[in-house]
């Protein structure tokens, strides 16, 4: 309850602190545009991450439901699985929010003898962490499933034309059902 | 935590913040999945281009020829004296900075060399350096820099990351167009045999062929008659389009994607619906079955000899006039270039709808019409039965292609097409649509496999704003007259907004065209069960499993 | 570090002066030679530029079209935006040259979330571009009272509005204050906005530190180094019927004024100032889009190689006859 409120407080200052130090995986030019351009139509990759961000800390306080807690990771994520990011860097910024939160709070909520709280709180992120890599790879394998995809819609009618389309009827009969 | 470890913002600028240098200090690094493959030999040598070789852009000899910046200078030179806005978009550029943030390469990326004003200046400081007196007496501190092959490597990766959408343009205080930048200097790289082979590969096809699949006659046609059987199941009418054939009113010309690839197919289908209907008095031609032009996206003079296919075609056959399909870039280079390249075509009529008796004024002497222009006319004279309730189950929402829309304008007549076969239409924001549209990601023969990453970096800002509607109105159907968005936006809204399909707008007046003669639909054109007759399509599923089994 | 190059460039050229005039009494040639020179150099130069332009022709029809298209009587077409007739490119041209209408065209934006003020910085841009080339072009025709017996009353019109406020003695110039601010401001962005730094050239800085030199230059003559006015039009007086004479005891300030105003002319018709003359002949702006209905030519149009349905049917013969296509040839 009370690590709750500590951080409620203190929410805008943390993601505030946490959209820089993503920011900074960027180059400093971008990183100046995504901080600034404010039209989420000019400048979709800031605001989707920050609203991201924002949806991941709201559901922390509450503790983590996946499957909201995926949605939000996914819209920072699905960014990031198309830029220049390894994965490790690609879902850095989940761990990055430990150390926001450390520096923002962690005083405070030591001297409030709340330290085991901040333990779970922690171990929260990590489960976060955990989902953030799977996501990345789900993003990464649609990534190339995309690419055999087009190019089966190119050929497809060439394929079936040519009357090989016998097994791929057959397919597309079971993943009907 | 444990103390010890780097503070975060150390732990992130220690891995991958790049250090803050000038741009003309920052090496090329050509990234996969942001570069398509280079050219064939074979791909090249069709249609003689010069330096014919296989080669790949990864590795570090890229097997130039003798002397290559001797033939990049003069090529330049060529360029100056025979386009005023390359010279005078090399010229006058003052560098505001308000191109800046209008590309959606650099929306999606945050690479500064996409920025056109900066994707210009790696041409510019090459012209700066070699062909202005300042430039050769200041050199760097002018922003003249000479050119190398690191300088080349730049161009080559950054002119095949612009889809020449001309959106810059629309915001430049002096109408500056990177497309035009853009088309130089792929002009400039192909007399180095450095094109990608997405686009050659199209480009040696419809040379021999007649179209970028290299589909040959035969094959257009049982293509066709595919899509004939598919009509006929669904509508109970059998269609018998001509091809070839002499003494038509009318040929038509579309992009050879619609005849092959998914969505695209639905929308041919839908023209030869609509057609039909009508007893229009046209013909197909397999020799000039190409509409669109990727030899736009090589050199001016490759695209007109591709080009110029569509008037031989028409004068051999004696039509009176021609009509385009739905295609973007098609119609940037029939109402911008077609004309100049091979008119005057003076051996066609003006341009009459044979069934409204309109006159098409706007098209008088390049005697070429725009379907969505046709179709309008029509739906405005009520010469179409429509049940728009058909579209029901769709939300649709109208993506207006680069192309159309800052080549040629037409932003009303697919609006009002749409809106009088589909009872459910909702824009984007203002800001993302008409001249300020974002492009699909894929333009100007960028639709590769291989440069994917880059493909949903360039669409993120047209997904994102699809994705507002899908959100705030349930959009279902993204619309749009173009056939390489057909493709591509598909695959674009797989990524970023799944539940979000792709479709043409002619695709749409098929499925809310009530045909003389047809039986009761149960199916739109893609088999997929009309809104309000779920029970008929549970028979209609037996049935079918039936046949297949 | 470009800037800085800029800057000192700029401060060196003031610094020239000075040492010229008061060291080793150059009057004559800060006064005299060097402005018939830069002016001289400015018409030449410009004329060449856009004689230079003008010598490579246009040859495609490509204006960048910003509105709907004229096509079908009953829809409504954008006339200026996308103009299909002379007069509608004329407003069009008219509209970006006197209010910017392009830079204008980031304000429109109807839904936002979060801050009010998106696109803030877009509109700065154009507003102070705007107020920027305006009071420029004002302050240069107010200076018309130097070059004539007596002064137009147009011109003396326009010195009455721009001194409306009535401040001090000697009243004080709107424009003065305005380009001033607007150029400063020119600067700062360059500076501050991360992506216009990482583009801008020395080039760039160049211009804006001498304007800000010449009005810098031409205020403090204005309002607190006072300069004997009556030699300065009688310099200039001589200057406009080329019978020069240098009075006596101008001082120094007129003459970094005028060098500086002279280096400007000299240096526009090298320099991206040409966008003066440039933007009436951009190609995506001046044509109207009427390409489809009025054939444009292309002065150097050459024929090509095409494949032609000879040799397409000469391949494909026996195919397109199985497939029942007709043929020319048998």
């Amino acid at each position: 309850m009370e690590l709750k409120n500590i951080l409620s407080a203190k929410r805008t200052a943390v993601l505030k602190k946490w959209f820089d130090v993503i920011l900074e995986s960027y180059p400093p030019n971008t990183a100046e545009f995504l901080r600034t351009q404010k039209d989420p139509f000019a400048n979709p990759v800031g605001h989707t991450i920050f609203e991201g961000m924002e949806g991941i800390f709201d559901e922390l306080l509450e503790g983590v439901d996946s499957h909201k807690a995926s949605v939000f990771l996914d819209n920072i994520i699905r960014v990031r699985a198309i830029q220049d990011f390894t994965p490790s860097q690609a879902v850095l910024f989940v761990f990055l929010l430990k150390k926001v939160i450390e520096e923002e709070v962690g005083e405070e909520l030591r001297k409030e003898g709340l330290s085991e709280e901040l333990t779970l709180l922690n171990s929260r992120i990590d489960k976060l962490a955990l989902l953030a890599f799977d996501i990345y790879m789900k993003c990464r394998e649609k990534l190339y499933e995309l690419r055999a995809k087009e190019l089966e819609n190119r050929t497809f009618r060439l394929l079936k034309k040519a009357n090989l389309v016998y097994e791929i009827q057959e397919q597309e009969a079971e993943s009907r059902n | 935590m444990a103390k010890g470890t780097p503070k975060p913002d150390e732990l992130s600028r220690i891995d991958y913040t790049p250090p803050q240098k000038e741009w003309m200090d920052t090496p090329v690094k050509l990234k996969p999945g942001m570069y398509c493959w280079g050219a064939k030999a074979k791909n090249l040598q069709a249609v003689g281009f010069p330096n014919a070789r296989d080669w790949t852009p990864a590795d570090e000899d890229w097997k130039l020829p003798e002397n290559w910046e001797w033939t990049v200078l003069e090529g330049i030179y060529d360029r100056l004296k025979k386009y005023r806005s390359f010279q005078l978009f090399l010229d006058i550029c003052v560098r505001c900075g308000a191109c800046a943030d209008k590309c959606h390469f650099y929306i999606g990326s945050g690479d500064p060399k996409n920025m056109p004003v900066l994707r210009a200046e790696l041409l510019r400081s090459v012209y700066r350096r070699h062909f202005t007196f300042g430039g050769k007496l200041l050199g760097r501190i002018a922003g003249a820099r000479k050119l190398t092959l690191d300088v080349l490597k730049e161009w080559w990766y950054y002119f095949f990351q612009c889809t020449e959408c001309r959106r810059c343009s629309v915001f430049c205080p002096y109408g500056i167009d990177q497309a035009e930048i853009t088309m130089m200097g792929r002009e400039l790289l192909n007399l180095l045999g450095l094109n990608i082979d997405w686009i050659q590969g199209p480009v040696a096809n419809c040379y021999k062929k007649g179209n970028h699949l290299g589909l040959e006659p035969h094959t257009i046609m049982s293509n066709i008659e595919f899509m004939l059987d598919d009509i006929e199941s669904i509508t109970g009418i059998r269609i018998e389009p001509s091809f070839n054939r002499k003494g038509a009113e009318i040929l038509f010309v579309t992009p050879s994607g619609d005849l092959f690839a998914d969505p695209g197919t639905y929308t041919c289908m839908g023209y030869l619906m609509l057609f039909h209907e009508l007893g229009l008095d046209y013909t197909w031609s397999t020799y000039a079955s190409e509409g669109g032009n990727f030899g736009f996206f090589t050199t001016n003079e490759m695209a007109k000899r591709l080009n110029a296919k569509i008037y031989a075609e028409a004068k051999r056959l004696g039509v009176k006039w021609i009509l385009g399909g739905e295609c973007g870039h098609m119609w940037r280079v029939v109402h911008q270039y077609m004309d100049t390249w091979n008119g005057p075509a003076d051996f066609l009529e003006e341009p009459v709808s044979p069934i409204t008796g309109t006159k098409f004024e706007n098209a008088k002497t390049t005697k070429m019409v725009h379907i969505a222009e046709f179709t309008a006319d029509l739906i405005r004279h009520g010469k179409l039965n429509l049940d728009p309730s058909r579209n029901d189950h769709l939300k649709v929402t109208f993506h207006d292609s680069c192309n159309t829309s800052r080549g040629m304008g037409i932003f009303e007549e697919p609006r009002y097409i749409i809106k009088n076969v589909c009872n459910n239409f909702y824009e984007m924001p203002e800001n993302t649509i008409r001249e300020k549209t974002f492009c699909c990601g894929s333009g100007s023969g960028l639709n590769a496999g291989e440069n994917m990453e880059l493909r949903m970096r360039g669409g993120l800002p047209r997904a994102n704003a699809v994705k507002y509607v899908h959100e705030k109105y349930g959009v279902n159907m993204l619309a749009n007259i173009c056939a390489i968005d057909r493709a591509a936006l598909s695959t674009l809204m797989d990524y970023w907004v799944p539940g979000v399909g792709v479709t043409g707008v002619h695709e749409l007046v098929a499925n809310a065209l009530v045909m003389k003669g047809e039986k009761k639909r149960t199916t739109n054109l893609r088999g997929e069960p009309l809104p309000g007759v779920e029970e008929e399509e549970e028979e209609g599923k037996e049935e079918k499993e039936e046949q297949g089994g | 570090m470009r800037a800085l190059f800029s800057f000192i460039v700029v401060i060196a050229l003031v610094a020239i002066v000075f040492v010229g005039v008061k060291g080793a009494n150059l009057e004559f040639l800060f006064g005299v030679i060097i402005p018939y020179a830069a002016l001289a150099t400015f018409i030449i130069g410009f004329i060449y530029r856009v004689v230079k332009w003008g010598r490579s022709p246009v040859p495609f029809h490509i204006p960048t079209t910003c509105g709907q298209q004229k096509t079908l009587p009953w829809i409504k077409d954008s006339k200026i935006e996308n103009p299909s007739t002379t007069a509608g490119v004329i407003a069009r041209m008219a509209l970006e040259v006197l209010v910017f209408r392009s830079l204008f065209r980031n304000l429109k934006t109807d839904l936002r979330e979060g801050p009010r003020l998106a696109y803030g910085s877009d509109k700065w841009l154009w507003l102070a571009g705007l107020a920027f080339h305006w009071s420029f072009l004002i302050i240069a025709f107010r200076h018309l009272r130097f070059f004539m017996q007596d002064v137009p009353v147009v011109v003396q019109w326009v010195e009455g509005l721009d001194s409306f406020l009535q401040i001090g003695a000697p009243l004080l110039y709107i424009t003065d204050v305005i380009i001033i601010t607007a150029v400063t401001y020119l600067f700062l962005r360059r500076v501050y906005i991360p992506q216009v730094r990482y583009i801008s050239l020395a080039a760039d800085y160049f211009p804006l530190f001498l304007i800000l030199g010449i009005a810098i230059s031409g205020v403090l003559m204005r309002y607190f180094i006072k300069v004997h006015v009556v030699g300065v039009k009688e310099l200039a007086m001589g200057l406009v019927s080329f019978n020069p004479t240098i009075p006596e005891g101008i001082g120094v300030i007129f003459y970094i004024h005028l060098f500086l105003i002279c280096v400007l002319f000299a240096y526009f018709p090298f320099s991206k100032l040409m966008h003066m003359g440039g933007v009436f002949l951009s190609p995506t702006r001046n044509l109207a889009n009427n390409s489809r209905m009025v054939r444009h030519v292309n002065p150097w149009n050459y024929p090509v190689k095409v494949h032609t349905y000879e040799e397409y049917e000469e391949e494909f013969r026996e195919k397109m006859k199985m497939a029942g296509l007709p043929v020319e040839k048998e």
